[in-house]
């Protein structure tokens, strides 16, 4: 028998939903002040007009479901899925306002890219976009990649028991600390400690490259926070391409990597346990399917001849490759490059290496490597069972920050995950192809958008069918949660109507 | 007979002429055409004419320069001596130089690590880029007001009823 929603549900979502949107509120206040500091009116204008917005719902809903009840598991996974819905169209409203995107909808669709951490953008002349929405773009990559909720926990929750619950719902099963506000807090001091030591470096590397000190740094900025949180938006249009600089890809490339490894990995890495990062199942499987997809990659290159040169195929091939397997996106061809000159292996690889994705408990979507392992180690297991006696106990164990031994249960969790995102990425394939693309280049294009990736070949445009646009916006909120939150939230609405 | 003499050879002649303007002369082209049909242009002079966007980044004796045609940017690599003239590249606060550059296009640059790019012979100003004024917009002036307003009765609401 299903439960009826009751009203104190509501109101317990409401509150903190309502919260979650004055902790938004208050982080636009960062693009206000650059605004204001560089001298760009309009700009300020429209992140001033956004946060009144952001504040006056959240103060409104705050104030019609006061509450001091501690929210339930149910209640907290609804909070996560809508708080990232609600961020997307609050977010959207300083971008659409600037004119350079030509619907509320192409804003939305941005909006989402950035907080989900993908990529895929439908922004015209880029170029000429303000300094502050451009700080907003790389921002809510920043807040997203963390986890929008985290960043209220961190902030805005003191103490609520039902923080956890909404951690969990963030796709974030892994407890750094014992104290779910506490890891929430040493994610922030990790991404912080390498957004000033990553903006150094780019800063540094883009005054070596011939730009004027400002400008190096808050692209070193922007690009960190991209970087970092694998998302993959730039501030020009070419995006890494526009820097033509072998020291920014190979910088651009140590944060991707570093940003697709698991929190509590760099944890035990600050800690001093080092070895960690070769005993670590995650980083093997990383290792293993980086390798491997490369060298489909490379022989898809020379087989169709692109790059006749090797250094040039480590150049374009591997860091395509990376940004793709790491969940970035960032590019330095241009998109129609994948269709026109790659071929369908190399492409296939990239699609493949997209879909596995990095680390759990990282800033990336996708599959990711825990998944692969214990799919692979489950796979391994069933196979000895087979071959060995009867009689023989098969017991698999695999090293994730500790010695595990796999179990039925983990395998089940692996596995159903692993399905959902190919049933995902068939989706948005599918819909693709029901819109008259061909079906390789719908399911590049799916993949990139439900893994959070970012990658394109030239379908995310602004002449896209809005049901594409709706679709890849459904798939990056589905592929960045992991899938619980968005179940929640269908048994809630489901409950709302058929309970009893 | 001398009448088809002077025939062929008028013909002969306007055909090496033909040939010679496509050889050296250089073919107007846009980005979406470069790069979607970057095999057929490859190595060849091409023109491409565009805003100057971002920065020029010096590098030694050359600089990179990026050329908008409002399709797709495209990175031009050209000697230090043909950026003088550019003055303004287009930001926000900024509409850069209009140029028409002449210049050997690469599909897969050996030389930048195969950049699809083109190395400039010659940069010819189209028109001049200006500083972009910004003029308040009053509407959304306006806006923040009456928000702004309705922000603060609601907190005072929500501060009354915690009370």
């Amino acid at each position: 028998m299903i439960l009826r929603t009751r009203l104190e549900d509501f109101k317990n979502i409401g509150y903190y939903l309502g919260r979650i949107m004055i902790g938004l509120a208050l982080v636009m206040l960062v693009p206000v002040v650059l605004g204001l500091a560089v001298q760009e009116t309009n700009p300020a204008l429209d992140f001033i007009i956004s946060l009144e917005i952001t504040l006056l719902f959240g103060l409104i809903l705050m104030k019609l479901c006061y509450t001091e009840k501690d929210l339930n598991w149910m209640q907290g996974m609804i909070v996560v899925s809508l708080s990232w819905v609600v961020a997307m169209l609050l977010g959207a409203i300083p971008l659409y306002l600037s004119g350079h995107w030509k619907s509320y909808l192409d804003a939305c669709f941005d909006a989402m890219s950035g907080f989900a951490t993908t990529g895929l953008t439908l922004v015209q002349d880029l170029d000429h976009l303000s300094l502050s929405h451009n700080l907003w773009r790389h921002l809510i990559m920043f807040m997203g990649g963390q986890g929008i909720v985290i960043v209220a926990l961190s902030f805005f929750v003191k103490g609520a028991s039902g923080a956890f619950k909404m951690y969990v719902g963030e796709a974030r099963d892994e407890k750094i600390l014992p104290n779910v506000i506490d890891t929430s807090r040493f994610i922030w001091l990790v991404s912080v400690v390498y957004l000033v030591l990553g903006t150094l470096a780019l800063g540094v590397v883009g005054i070596l490259n011939g730009m004027q000190p400002f400008s190096a740094f808050f692209h070193g900025a922007c690009v960190f926070m991209a970087a970092f949180d694998t998302g993959g938006f730039a501030p020009q249009s070419q995006n890494i391409l526009y820097y033509h600089s072998l020291a920014y890809e190979i910088v651009t490339m140590v944060i991707m990597v570093l940003g697709a490894l698991n929190f509590k990995l760099h944890y035990h890495i600050w800690m001093g346990h080092r070895k960690e990062i070769w005993r670590n199942i995650e980083t093997r499987a990383f290792f293993i399917t980086v390798i491997s997809t490369f060298f489909l990659t490379a022989l898809g290159l020379r087989l169709c001849g692109t790059y006749p040169e090797v250094g040039v195929i480590f150049r374009k091939g591997f860091y395509q490759l990376i940004s793709g397997h790491t969940g970035t996106g960032f590019m330095t061809i241009y998109a129609r490059q994948f269709i026109n000159q790659w071929g369908d292996l190399a492409l296939a690889s990239v699609i493949c290496a997209m879909a596995l994705g990095g680390a759990v408990c990282s800033t990336t979507g996708a599959i990711k490597m825990l998944r692969i392992g214990i799919v692979f180690k489950a796979m391994t297991e069933d196979i000895k069972r087979i071959v060995m006696p009867e009689r023989a106990m098969v017991v698999e164990r695999f090293h994730h920050i500790k010695e595990v031994f796999l179990t039925d249960k983990s395998a089940r969790a692996a596995l159903m995950i692993t399905l959902a995102y190919l049933g995902l990425y068939g989706l948005g394939a599918l819909v693709g192809t029901y819109c008259g693309y061909p079906f390789l280049q719908s399911l590049f294009e799916s993949t990139s958008a439900a893994a959070n990736v970012g990658l394109s070949c030239g379908i995310t445009q602004v002449g896209m069918p809005a049901l594409l646009k709706l679709t890849y916006i459904f798939q990056m909120w589905a592929g960045r949660l992991e899938f619980m939150s968005i179940f929640a939230l269908a048994g809630f609405f489901v409950a709302a109507v058929k309970g009893k | 007979m001398i009448k088809k003499v002077q025939s062929i050879s008028f013909f002969l002649v306007s055909l090496c002429l033909c040939v010679f303007v496509s050889l050296c002369c250089a073919q107007p082209v846009s980005s979406s055409a470069l790069i979607n049909n970057a095999k057929d242009y490859d190595g060849k002079l091409v023109e491409y004419s565009g805003e100057v966007i971002g920065e020029v980044m010096v590098r030694g004796a050359y600089a990179w320069a990026n050329v908008s045609d409002r399709d797709n940017a495209l990175g031009i690599w050209l000697p230090n001596d043909l950026i003088r003239g550019l003055l303004y590249a287009g930001s926000y606060k900024s509409r850069g130089d209009t140029v028409a550059i002449t210049g050997i296009f690469h599909e897969n640059c050996p030389e930048h690590g195969g950049d699809l790019d083109i190395h400039a012979q010659a940069v010819r100003k189209i028109s001049p880029g200006r500083v972009a004024r910004e003029r308040i917009n009053f509407a959304k002036v306006n806006q923040v007001v009456i928000l702004g307003g309705l922000c603060l009765l609601m907190l005072i609401l929500t501060l009354f009823k915690r009370k």
